[in-house]
C-alpha cells in the first residue's frame, strides 16, 4: 500500500489526526503551566495512550495491506480475550475455548485472500453451530446454554464485527478500481466513531443533567448523546469528499448520520458491553485513561458491520482479485 | 553466561509472552520491595505464577529474585534442573522436613542473608485452580528468623484458567495482579499467619472475581 499510494484525502486526514493530537498535547502543556496545582493526570494519560493508538494505527495502515489485517485481527485477539476473562466461563470449557481463539485467523484469512463468501458464514454458521457440538462432546449439561451463548456474543461482536472493518480495505468500487477504495473507508468509520465517543465523553462532562440509563453507565446523558451526535455532524461537510469513491457523485458515505445513528443508544447500552451484564465500567487497564481494549473497540463492534453493508448494499464492490457481484 | 540466557530468556520470551499472548493488569505495582531483602508471598495456580512475579521486577533485578520450588518436582531430570536454577534461579527446597537433620530454610536463610527477594508459595501446591488454598505455616518461621524484613502478599488471579495444573495446551486469559501492603513479624506465630491469610482474602476478594466452576 505504502505513504504515496494512499489518496490525498487520506493522507489530509491522517495529517490532521496528528494536528489534532499535537494541539491536544499542546493545549495540556498550557494549562498545566497557567494552573500548576491542578491535576491533569487522567488528561494527559488520556491523550499520550491516543498517541500511541493513532500512531500504531498509522502505521498499520501506511506499512502494507497484510499488516493492516494483522493488525487488525490482532485487535479483535485482544478484544476477544479481554471478554474471555471477564465473563463466567465454566472450567470445562477450557478446550473449546481455545478453539474460540482459533477463529480468529481463520476469519482474518478469509479477509486475506478476499473470500467474501467464507468471510460472512465462517463465524455465523459453522462456527455457531460447530463449537456447541464440541461442548457437547465434554458432557457437562450444567449452564450449557448459557455457555454456548457467551462464547458465539463474543466471537460474533469480537471478530466477526471488527473483521468487517478489516474488510472494508480490501473494497474496490467496480466504477473505479484504480482507486484504493479501502483505506478512506477504513479510516472514515474509525474516525467517526472514534469522534462520537470522544464528543459524547467531552458534551457528558461538561452538559450533563439527564441521564440516560443510569443504572447502566452513570456518566452518560443526554447531553453527551446529542452532543455526540452534533458533533459528528460538524465534521460531516469537510468529509464529503473523503471516501474514495469520490469521483462518483452519489458518494455513499457523505452521510455523517449514517453510523451516527446505527450507534443509536449503541455505545454503552449494547448488549455485548460487559458492563451491561456484569457490573463492571472499565475492562481493563491496558490503554491507561481508557480502560481495556474493549473500552475503546465497543462502538466499533456496531458500527463496522452495519456501515460495511449499508456501503456494500448501496454500490457495486471488486476486491483486488474477486468480482463480489453485489447489487446490479 | 547463564545470567546472559536468563536476562535473555526474561526479556525477550517471557515479557513478549505476558505481554501478547496473557496481559497484566497489576494493582499497586509501587508497594513491591524496591530492593532486597524481602519475602514475596503469593497464591499458587501455575507454573506461569513464577514467571508473572518475576516479570514484575526491573530487568537488573532479577538475579536477586529467587523462587522457592520443591526439589522433588523440578530437580527431578537433568534438563529441568539445568534450567529451574540457572534460567529461573529456584532455591530448591525439600517438602517432606519430617526426619531430617539439616536446617529445611537454610539455603533460603542464605538468600535473605545475601540480600535477595524470595518468593514463596505457602500453599505448597498448585492444588485446585482458582481457588486460595490454606496456608502452611513455614513462611512464619521465616519471619521470625527475620523480623525486619518485609512479607510483600501479591495475589494472581487468571493464570490457573490458562494454565491449570495437569493441563498442557494454554488458553489465553487476562492475569490480574494485586499486590499488597507488606508486613513483618507480629511477634506470634499463629498472629502473623492470620493476618497474612487476612491479607490474602482481601486482595482476593478486590477483583470480585465469580469462581471458577
Amino acid at each position: 500500500m505504502g505513504w504515496s499510494d494512499l489518496a490525498p484525502e487520506v493522507r489530509w486526514t491522517l495529517g490532521g489526526i496528528f494536528g489534532v493530537l499535537v494541539a491536544a498535547s499542546a493545549l495540556v502543556g498550557l494549562l498545566r503551566w497557567v494552573k500548576p496545582d491542578h491535576n491533569f493526570g487522567e488528561l494527559r494519560q488520556r491523550i499520550n495512550t491516543w498517541w500511541i493508538m493513532v500512531i500504531v494505527f498509522t502505521v498499520a495502515m501506511i506499512v502494507s495491506r497484510t499488516l493492516s489485517l494483522v493488525f487488525f485481527a490482532f485487535i479483535s485477539f485482544l478484544a476477544l480475550k479481554e471478554y474471555l476473562s471477564l465473563i463466567p466461563t465454566r472450567r470445562a470449557d477450557r478446550r473449546p475455548l481455545f478453539w474460540v481463539y482459533l477463529a480468529i485467523p481463520i476469519q482474518y484469512y478469509c479477509v486475506y485472500i478476499e473470500w467474501y463468501g467464507m468471510f460472512i458464514i465462517f463465524i455465523p454458521v459453522f462456527c455457531f453451530l460447530l463449537l456447541p457440538i464440541r461442548m457437547l462432546l465434554i458432557g457437562e449439561t450444567n449452564k450449557y446454554l448459557r455457555a454456548t451463548a457467551t462464547l458465539q456474543w463474543g466471537l460474533m461482536t469480537t471478530v466477526f464485527s471488527l473483521s468487517h472493518a478489516a474488510f472494508l480495505l480490501i473494497l474496490r468500487a467496480k466504477a473505479h478500481p484504480e482507486i484504493l477504495a479501502g483505506p478512506g473507508l477504513m479510516l472514515y468509520l474509525v474516525v467517526l466513531t472514534q469522534l462520537n465517543d470522544v464528543a459524547q465523553f467531552v458534551w457528558g462532562k461538561t452538559l450533563g443533567r439527564g441521564k440516560i440509563v443510569p443504572s447502566i453507565s452513570p456518566k452518560k446523558t443526554w447531553a453527551g448523546f446529542l452532543g455526540g451526535g452534533g458533533g459528528r455532524d460538524n465534521h460531516a461537510p469537510g468529509q464529503h469528499s473523503r471516501p474514495v469513491t469520490d469521483a462518483d457523485e452519489s458518494c455513499p458515505v457523505s452521510d455523517g448520520r449514517l453510523d451516527y445513528w446505527s450507534q443509536w443508544f449503541l455505545r454503552r447500552h449494547q448488549p455485548l458491553c460487559p458492563e451491561t451484564r456484569l457490573g463492571i465500567k472499565d475492562t481493563g487497564s491496558l490503554l491507561p485513561g481508557h480502560g481495556g481494549i474493549l473500552d475503546r473497540v465497543d462502538s466499533l463492534t456496531y458500527t463496522a458491520p452495519l456501515f460495511f453493508h449499508y456501503i456494500y448494499y448501496l454500490f457495486i464492490w471488486h476486491t483486488f482479485g474477486v468480482s463480489l457481484g453485489a447489487m446490479p | 553466561m547463564n545470567r546472559f540466557l536468563q536476562l535473555l530468556f526474561f526479556a525477550l520470551v517471557v515479557r513478549l509472552f505476558l505481554l501478547v499472548i496473557l496481559g497484566l493488569n497489576v494493582r499497586r505495582r509501587e508497594l513491591l520491595p524496591g530492593q532486597g531483602p524481602a519475602v514475596i508471598v503469593a497464591n499458587h495456580n501455575s507454573h506461569l505464577d513464577v514467571l508473572v512475579l518475576m516479570t514484575l521486577f526491573p530487568l537488573r533485578l532479577f538475579p536477586k529474585v529467587r523462587p522457592i520450588a520443591a526439589r522433588d518436582y523440578f530437580l527431578r531430570n537433568k534438563l529441568l534442573a539445568w534450567f529451574s536454577l540457572n534460567i529461573i534461579g529456584i532455591i530448591p527446597i525439600d517438602r517432606r522436613v519430617k526426619g531430617m537433620h539439616k536446617d529445611p530454610l537454610a539455603d533460603v536463610s542464605e538468600a535473605l542473608d545475601c540480600g535477595d527477594i524470595v518468593i514463596v508459595f505457602p500453599e505448597g501446591s498448585r492444588g485446585e485452580p482458582e481457588s486460595l488454598g490454606e496456608f502452611k505455616t513455614g513462611v512464619a518461621h521465616l519471619a521470625r528468623r527475620y523480623p525486619h524484613i518485609p512479607f510483600c502478599p501479591v495475589f494472581l488471579h487468571g493464570l490457573g484458567k490458562a494454565l491449570p495444573r495437569g493441563e498442557a495446551l494454554l488458553v489465553p486469559f487476562f492475569c490480574d495482579v494485586f499486590v499488597g501492603q507488606s508486613l513483618t513479624w507480629a511477634g506470634d506465630k499463629v498472629k502473623f499467619m492470620e493476618e497474612l491469610t487476612c491479607r490474602m482474602t482481601t486482595l482476593a476478594a478486590e477483583g470480585h472475581f465469580t469462581p471458577w466452576e
